[in-house]
């Protein structure tokens, strides 16, 4: 039997959405999938070395915050200097509490399972990014790269 | 409980690690060998019956034992 293929556009920066490329992706290698990421726009920070990514409470009514905050606290206060630090910080304690692998794990087990990350190249000529700060194996390459591997995929998404 | 002959504790650890791990593990095993999997997150009951199903490798006995979940599955 062929293996099957699983494409995935990953295009945010942020702590929360960092995570359904990772897990995804690793998983589907589980699964037996070859699986290729295409990042572009915002989705560039999930491949830095360093990824120090945030999560910020600031226009996301959806995200559950500690003594039910997020019912009663005034949506303007969450744009407060110090916010995103301390929902970050709270974030990723709660992660470890209930053993949700980190992203920099996340990452590792992609790139052992052999999941191709590929940079979009415009995005990083946008952005004057360098690509040494860039983990190793990243190829870069641009739309038609991506469609060259998504337009025999099985299962294709946007994230 | 039936035999096995390497054992996994996933315990603590939540979703997809408990999978990870066990492919990992899986990976480095001979055809026809019991792998044993302990895990405690809840969603790996339908994780490992699915992942069974998609790799072939086949689910011989899943149950729980004072809020832990184990899974027997023989490498294909």
């Amino acid at each position: 039997m062929e293996e099957k293929k699983f494409a995935i556009v990953a295009t945010k920066g942020t702590l929360d959405w960092a995570y359904p490329p990772f897990i995804l992706a690793s998983t589907a290698s589980a699964l037996g999938y070859e699986t290729e990421i295409f990042f572009t726009f915002y989705g560039l920070q999930l491949l830095k070395k360093d990824m120090d990514l945030k999560v910020s409470p600031l226009g996301n009514p959806g995200m559950p915050m500690p003594m039910g905050m997020d019912k009663w606290f005034p949506t303007i206060f969450t744009a407060l200097p110090g916010m995103e630090a301390m929902m970050t910080s709270m974030m990723k304690k709660k992660m470890a509490s209930k053993g949700v692998a980190s992203l920099e794990e996340l990452r590792e087990l992609c790139q052992e399972a052999e999941v191709k990350l590929i940079a979009c190249q415009m995005t990083v000529d946008l952005f004057d990014m360098d690509p040494t700060s860039f983990v190793d194996g990243v190829e870069f390459a641009g739309a038609a790269r991506f469609f060259e591997f998504a337009g025999e995929s099985d299962i294709c998404m946007y994230i | 409980m039936a035999d096995f002959d390497q054992e996994l504790d996933a315990s603590g650890l939540n979703c997809p690690l408990p999978i990870l791990r066990a492919k990992k593990t899986l990976t480095g095993m001979e055809s026809g060998k019991v792998l044993r999997i302990v895990a405690t997150d809840p969603g790996s009951v339908k994780d490992f019956e699915a992942f069974s199903k998609q790799t072939g490798n086949e689910l011989l006995e899943s149950g729980e034992e004072g809020g832990k979940f184990t899974f027997l599955i023989k490498k294909s």
